[in-house]
Parts: structure tokens; sequence; C-alpha cells
């Protein structure tokens, strides 16, 4: 069976700086894993070389038993199978709701007008922002635009979807309705890939967890092991900040 | 107990800043009314009235002022206008490109327009002809002037772009490239337009801009059909040996550039509210 993801003894150095450090990892179709690490430790850079907006240094990515580090691929065309969610949103601020979902459907699938408009509101509706689709991005909360941001990765119909802290920029009370989207999709069977900081969701959801740190993988596991019973003092002394933050 | 009347006397004759604002400000209106009475006293104001002012010599402007000569310098600012967004935008998009020779061609062709005079620009494209045997600018004047003021306008805008350009985050080209698009479809259809946006205010300033240097079109020795309001003013000045030309004709432009200036800066204030 090829891996949805697979990273193989990746390397990034930003100059001098070694930020990832020999990864490897897969993922399975339909498999949840989340990333948790602390700040610094490559967990963004890791999410990024998977669709190449960072070139890694050395070490191979494949997705869906693609070799997506080949320089003669098309990364543009696996790109489009491969969705992303950013801390920061980054909806395009001067188009609509709407036209936030529409656009790459249009300008990259081709499909029509009709078409694109009947799958955005689709996937906005199914996100839960139906009714915002002639907002622009300045007009909703974080949490409404995180989940136009969601909608806007699923109208390509992606194979897997990346989420960078998808939460982390958002007020509290905001945090649940994207998580809620995002354990939605997870039931479904979409394969993601996720870093965050939120426990409770990655111990509920995710098929497995994976401990980032100083660039390497520290613990890869089931998330009852690696939250609940972390066999690395690294692991557990993170969580134990993490979780026990005012000590 | 004692002490404290002699303490406070000469507190007291000293100056306080109050005081002190107070006769700052007496002393500037002193010289602003002395210098106002020097002018109303030697200034010649039936001359000046008669050279700068002279009613009969205004009418004979209309009302080619407007249907020539205010109507040409529309054409002459519009037509560089329209150049210097497209080249400027352009040399923009080359400064900022990947490919070093291209930015190399853009930062030469920006420093040398930026920085001759715009003077300079006409007087050499009159010799355009005889540098390029068999060469015309089409478009006659026209084309000319349109030339000269795109040429320096397009340094400048693309010096507004290539701000505007660097304004839109980094989030935003990859948040298009990850749904797939190329990177020129990611400039085209997601970084130009909010860059554009931003550069509105200051794109205006270039154009109020323009339509002042269009009256370098002097310098290309045009006539008839294709003065614009310097030369308009200029021409019939000389015939009238009276500047009252020159002064409608200024106050034309003030009549497009104030209200383009005010424009302009609500334009600024609109954005800031908006972020
Ligand atoms: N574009 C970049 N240029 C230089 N250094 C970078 C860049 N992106 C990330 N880094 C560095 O790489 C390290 C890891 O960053 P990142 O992957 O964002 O960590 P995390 O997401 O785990 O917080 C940090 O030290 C950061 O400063
Ligand atoms: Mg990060």
């Amino acid at each position: 069976m090829t891996h949805a993801i697979e990273l193989r003894d990746l390397h990034k150095h930003f100059g001098r700086n070694e930020v990832l450090k020999g990864i490897d990892l897969a993922v399975e179709p339909g498999q949840v894993v989340c990333v948790i690490g602390p700040s610094g430790s490559g967990k963004s850079t890791l999410l990024r070389c998977v669709n190449l907006l960072e070139q890694p240094t050395r070490g191979k990515v494949f997705v869906s038993g693609v070799e997506v580090t080949d320089p003669d691929v098309d990364i543009d065309a696996i790109r489009r199978h491969i969705g992303m969610v950013f801390q920061q949103f980054n909806l395009f601020p001067h188009m609509t709701a709407l036209q936030n979902v529409m656009i790459a459907q249009q300008r990259v699938l081709k499909r029509g007008r009709r078409e694109a408009e009947v799958v955005a509101r689709e996937n906005l509706d199914k996100v839960g922002v139906g009714a915002k689709c002639d907002a622009l991005p300045g007009q909703l909360s974080g949490g409404q635009q995180q989940r136009v941001a969601i909608a806007r990765a699923l109208a390509m119909n992606p194979d897997l979807m990346l989420f960078d802290e998808p939460t982390s920029a958002l007020d509290p009370e905001l945090v649940g309705d994207v998580l809620t989207v995002m354990r939605k999709l997870a039931e479904e069977g979409m394969t993601m890939l996720v870093v965050t900081h939120e426990m409770g969701f990655a111990r509920e959801v995710a098929d497995r967890v994976v401990f980032m740190d100083g660039g390497v993988v520290v613990e890869d596991g089931e998330p009852a092991q690696v939250i609940g019973d972390p066999r690395q003092e690294r692991t557990r002394a993170f969580l134990h900040r993490v979780l026990h933050p005012e000590e | 107990m004692a002490d404290q009347p002699k303490t406070a006397e000469p507190a007291r004759a000293r100056l306080s800043p109050r005081k002190k604002q107070q006769i700052s400000r007496g002393i500037q209106y002193v010289v602003l009314i002395v210098a106002l009475v020097a002018v109303v006293l030697y200034a010649d104001w039936g001359s000046l009235a008669q050279n700068f002012a002279k009613p009969e010599v205004a009418g004979a402007a209309l009302p080619e002022l407007f249907t020539v000569a205010l109507r040409n310098t529309i054409i002459y600012a519009v037509g560089g206008f329209i150049f210097s967004f497209v080249a400027g935008l352009v040399l923009a998009l080359m400064r900022l490109s990947q490919v070093r020779p291209y930015r190399w061609i853009a930062i030469v062709y920006i420093e040398i327009f930026r920085g001759l005079p715009a003077l300079l620009i006409f007087l050499l494209i009159v010799f355009l002809p005889l540098a390029l045997p068999g060469f015309e600018v089409p478009f006659g004047t026209y084309g000319q002037g349109i030339l000269g003021l795109g040429l320096v306008g397009s340094a400048y805008q693309a010096e507004v772009f290539r701000a505007g350009l660097q304004a839109v985050p980094k989030g935003q080209t990859e948040a298009a490239r990850s749904l797939g698009m190329s990177a020129t479809r990611a400039q085209v259809t997601v970084v130009i337009p909010q860059a554009v946006r931003m550069v509105i205010p200051p794109t205006t300033n270039q154009f109020v801009a323009l339509l002042k240097d269009s009256s370098l079109v002097l310098f290309l020795g045009v006539s008839g059909e294709y003065v614009e309001l310097a030369k308009f003013g200029n021409d019939l000045a000389s015939e009238h040996a009276n500047a009252t030309p020159i002064m409608v004709a200024g106050l034309t432009y003030l009549l497009v550039t104030i209200p383009l200036g005010y424009l302009a800066s609500r334009l600024e204030g609109r954005k800031g509210r908006n972020r």
C-alpha cells in the first residue's frame, strides 16, 4: 500500500540553521496524525516541506507514492491534491468568502462559474459559514475566516489536508467551531496532518501523535500513549509545560 | 514663614511660560502686519492688476482655454499616466524578479529616469528623429509628450508599485500556491490586485505630478492644436504683452490639481480606517 505521505531522511537548513535533522515519517490514507512540540522545533517547516512551500535541503518527500522532491515533477499539479490551512488563515482580502472558495476551482481546475459556485456553497455550508458567502474576510471573525479557509481547501477535492496550528490565532471561544469542523472531516476519512497545541483534539481525534523537538521526531505513537504516558523525558517535560502552564 | 514673600517675589517677576507664549505670538502678529502694510504701500496695485489680472485679456483666453488647452493637458497627462501605470507595473515586477538581469535593468532604468530632470528628457525627445533616422514617434506631438511623461512617470510609478507589491503579505502567495496556482497565476489573481488597491492614493498623487509636468510639452516646440495650458498661456501672454493668461492657465491647473489632492488624502484616510 502506498503511504499518503512519506518523508525519508528529511533535512532542512535555513543558512547555517539546521531546522529539520533527518525526519522519517509516514502517514497512511485516512489517518489523522497530530504533530506537537515546542515552538521553533520545526513543525511548520516539516508541514511546508510536504507541499514544497519549503524546498528540503536533503531527503525525499512522497505524496500518494509520487516523489514531490523530484525536480521534474509538476508541483502545481501535486499541490492541487493537498489542501493547506494556515495559522493566519491567509484568505484573499479583496474577495468575498464565496470568491475565495471559487477562484482556485476556476483558475486551477478550470471549472465553470456555475459549477465552482455550487461547490463553493456546498463547502461553505459544510463548515457552517454558508450565510457569510458575500462577506469580505475583514468582516468575519477569526473562527469564520478559518472555516472559509478550510472550505477553500476542500473545494479542490484534496486527497489530504495539512493544518498548521489552525486555532492558534483564534480567540478561545472560537476555537471550538474550527475543531468541530476538523473533527467532522476526520470522521469522513480525510487524511490529515495537523500541527496543533490542542491536546484534547489530538487525544480524541488523532490516530497517531508525533512529538517533535529540535528538528527530530522524539516520539511517535498512539495518542493515549504519547500524551497520556510518554516514554521520553523530553515529551514528558513538554506536556507538563503545556498542560500545567501556570507552574 | 517670614521668608515666603521674599522667595515668591522673584518668581512672579520672571515670565511664566504662558506669558512668554503670549508675547511671542504678539511679535509674530506685529511682523505680519508690518509686512502687509509694506506690501500694500509699496506695491503698484494698478500696474499689478493691469499685468496679471486684466479682464479683457482673460476673456480673450476663452473658450480655447478649456476646449483646446485644458483638453490637451488632460490628453498628455492621461496618456502619460496610462504609459507609466503599465510600464511602472512591469518595471516593479522586474525589480522584484528572481532573474537577476531583470532586476538590474529595472534598477538602472528607475535610477536614470528619476535622477534626470524631466525637462532634459523632453529636450532629448526633440532630437530622437536625428538619433534614429526614419523613426517617428506615433501621434505627433501627442505621442512625444506622452512618451516623455511616460518615461519619467514610469520610473516613479515603479517604485510606488514595488512598495505595494512588497506590502502584500507572503502568506497570500503561499495560500495561492498551495491551491495549485502557478507563480504567475498567483501574482495576477492574488498579489497584483491587492497591491494596486494599496497604491491608489500615491498613484493619484503621481497623476497630479504628471498633470503639472505636462507643461514641459512647451519645450517640444508645439503649436496650434497641440498646445496645452502652459504653452497656451505663454503664447497668449506674449501676444498681449501681459501676464494675465499665465495666471488664468495657473488657475485652471489648480481647478484640477487641488480636488485630486483632496481625493488622494481622502482615499488615504479611508485606507487607514479599513485597517
Ligand atoms: N523562512 C525561514 N528563514 C529562516 N529561518 C526560518 C524560516 N522559517 C523558519 N525558520 C526557523 O526555523 C526554525 C523552526 O521554525 P518552525 O518550523 O516555524 O517551528 P515551529 O513551527 O515548530 O514553531 C525556527 O528557528 C525558525 O526561526
Ligand atoms: Mg509553526
